[in-house]
């Protein structure tokens, strides 16, 4: 019955169950670590950025690392990501260098997207993360299609599909849900359940007794996870995708989280909520959890945390360097990419703002 | 040349193209096993299989929703939405998904697929089966939108939307499904999108019409010369994005007359958008102010759809009051 709650490490740091320690390598373990904290490090940079002016927008991920990187975790390169706004870690699991998420935020003429969105839009076909989109829960249906296309296609890639809990309000949420279980689509859907749709708290998004329950209607299995156990989610997402690779089906898997920042650089949680309901998700902090059990376990210390921050500290500030010295997309990017070819009506409206080439002013040689 | 009527010009489309291409998939309520509500994809099911022609569970955006995430796959899926009218479930996966999909990831995930959906009244099927939704798509940046008015540009403008690799929004005209018939060619051919063509030629009055208004057009066209002299050159749109600027401006400049005809309301209806592409670039060519003859800004009346829909003798009028302007 989905209710009770899977977890496999303490909050402070302790084995639950041995038994159910994924069989991850200490490479991978540490790999699996770097990451989070590189997810909280950039998210610290970049809204310190648009604190001071330099960044338009930016949407953090605090205290939700566990959920979003331990579940991208179980992914095979092959398998599609398809996140909402929040799940950078997804991203960066998939291998996507920090130099282009960077031009993605500062929408440079490096960026993969042409800067045609804002901060926390970017895309990669290659990486297999799929383009995001704003309105929430549109990317749902979507995981099912391209799952459908996989099977279709004789292949056995599988799709993961990130939403939040106030996603669960939305048509597309249930008429997604729906078909995975009508097709048995090789899809899982992950619900990042971190008690807040910007100020509206998962009280007032459902009566349901939780995220996990709503599988039942649609046919299909949901599992509820601790969100801020990153081998607690990296075990049920390994499973959800494992099941579907083989065509089991598809999972609801609800990892229960909080969000610790605002929703975005926006608004300011305390304006809507009390402080102190936060104060207890800082001691379950999942990055903090699996530091304590690295560290039990003999394989980190003081001195690898504080190289690794540099190192990572290091690698931000030399990509942020290489990122601000492009400058914006070409002004004819503006008319590229909405078809294939440009049909006439855009070409007049370019050639309104951008001049065509042999009127272009030839730079004179010295 | 084999006749048929632009249902089976549809069907014969679509069995041609999944023929030739594997990656097209057809989807939507009841298009499997029984071959669609019209009888458009009649067959399909059983030469195809079911998994490339499929049923759904009844709900739009799931259709449309489920369908982008194929085509960001690499599949041609062409989804039946059953009637125009319930197009709007699926509104926002079509406008800020489907249509942007290409733009917003710079060009990295495209969603090749055509959206076939009757469209238009005289059906009696009061206003849930009789709207001409076309212009909130012609205003959508990132998506075709393709109307056909006679069976054989039917079966080609489909097989070349199938083959575009923009996403293309098919309004078929239900009004004329079965009354339309004409010589089809069996086999492969297409009619290119975005290209108008002049099926009336005439003198005095240019009239641009697309789907099943083209037929009321040209009718009226017929009697208006043979009544009262008065010569008209008909232009089947035939694409509304991207329209055929340079087939209306050419007719327009010999004419000196323009009178657009569309079912759908007039307020900024794609009548507005030609009109005023008409006014930009050959104003002093035109001897009368551009008539528009649509629906009028009301819902779809369900009693009175013959007075409601431009008939014949609105046309007519038209015809004749621009010419006496």
């Amino acid at each position: 019955m989905p209710g009770t709650m899977f977890s496999i490490l303490s909050p402070d740091g302790e084995v639950n169950s041995e038994a159910d320690i994924p069989a991850l390598g200490l490479d991978q373990q540490l790999h699996l670590y770097r990451l989070m904290c590189l997810n909280r490090m950039v998210d610290d940079q970049m809204i310190r950025l648009q604190r001071q002016g330099r960044l338009a927008f930016y949407v953090g991920a605090r205290g939700e690392e566990a959920a979003i990187i331990g579940s991208a975790f179980a992914l095979e390169q092959r398998d599609w990501a398809v996140p909402c706004y929040r799940e950078m870690g997804a991203a960066l699991v998939k291998g996507f260098p920090l130099i282009d998420l960077f031009s993605q935020f500062f929408g440079t003429s490096r960026d993969l997207t042409k800067g045609r969105q804002m901060p926390n839009h970017y895309a990669s076909y290659d990486l297999r993360v799929t383009s995001i989109s704003s309105p929430v829960g549109s990317q749902i249906p979507h995981a099912i299609g391209l799952a459908m296309g996989a099977r279709l296609a004789g292949r056995d890639d599988v799709a993961l599909v990130y939403f939040g809990d106030g996603a669960t309000s939305q048509g597309d949420f249930h008429v997604a849900t729906n078909f995975a279980g009508v097709f048995k689509t090789p899809t899982v859907l992950f619900c990042r359940n971190n008690q807040w749709a910007i100020s509206v708290p998962v009280e007032s998004q459902t009566a349901s007794r939780n995220m996990a329950v709503k599988a039942v209607a649609y046919g299909i299995e949901g599992v509820r996870v601790d969100g801020n156990d990153v081998f607690a989610v990296y075990d049920v997402t390994s499973k959800a995708v494992a099941k579907a690779r083989r065509g089991d089906g598809p999972t609801l898997i609800e990892a229960v989280t909080y969000r610790r920042g605002g929703h975005s650089t926006s608004d300011d949680p305390n304006a809507y909520r009390d402080i102190a309901e936060v104060e207890p998700w800082v001691e379950r902090d999942p990055i903090l959890r699996f530091r304590l059990y690295l560290t039990r376990q003999g394989h980190w210390d003081d001195d690898k945390e504080q190289a690794q921050e540099e190192e990572i500290r290091a690698h931000i500030r030399s990509t942020l360097e290489e990122a601000y010295s492009s400058g914006p997309p070409s002004l004819d990017t503006i008319f590229d990419d909405v078809y294939d070819e440009m049909p006439w009506h855009l070409r007049e409206q370019m050639e309104s703002v951008c001049l065509p080439e042999e009127f272009q002013p030839v730079e004179q040689g010295t | 040349m084999p006749i048929r009527n632009i249902i089976q010009a549809v069907n014969d489309g679509l069995r041609t193209e999944m023929r030739r291409d594997p990656s097209v998939v057809v989807l939507g309520e009841d298009v499997g096993h029984f071959g669609g509500v019209f009888r458009a994809t009649q067959g399909l099911q059983k030469e195809f299989g079911d998994q490339r022609v499929f049923d759904t569970p009844l709900a739009e955006s799931g259709i449309i929703g489920t369908a982008i995430g194929m085509a960001m796959y690499g599949f041609r899926p062409v989804p039946e939405v059953q009637f125009a009218d319930f197009i709007y479930p699926a509104f926002d996966q079509i406008v800020n998904e489907l249509a942007k999909m290409r733009y917003r990831s710079g060009g990295q995930y495209t969603c090749p697929m055509v959206i076939r959906t009757p469209y238009g009244g005289g059906i009696r099927g009061g206003h849930y089966h009789s709207q001409s939704p076309e212009a909130y798509f012609v205003h959508t940046p990132g998506l075709k939108v393709v109307v056909p008015a006679t069976p054989y540009d039917a079966k080609g403008l489909l097989i070349s939307a199938i083959r575009d690799d923009n996403p293309v929004i098919f309004l078929e005209p239900k009004r004329v499904y079965r009354a339309a018939r004409g010589e089809v060619p069996d086999g492969d051919y297409t009619v290119e999108l975005g290209q108008a063509s002049v099926v009336r030629e005439g003198l005095d009055v240019t009239v641009a019409a697309y789907g099943a208004m083209l037929h009321n057009c040209l009718e009226a066209a017929e009697q208006s010369e043979e009544e009262e002299g008065i010569s008209c050159e008909v232009v089947d749109l035939r694409t509304l994005m991207p329209f055929d600027v340079e087939t209306v401006l050419s007719s327009v400049r010999k004419t000196g007359r323009l009178v657009i005809v569309h079912e759908a309301p007039r307020t900024c209806g794609f009548g507005a958008e030609l009109a005023a592409t008409v006014g930009e670039k050959a104003l002093l060519h035109l001897q009368a102010p551009v008539t528009r003859i649509t629906g009028f800004d009301t819902p779809f009346p369900y009693a009175r759809e013959e007075d409601y829909l431009p008939g014949i003798e609105r046309i007519r009028n038209g015809f004749r009051e621009i010419v006496e302007f």
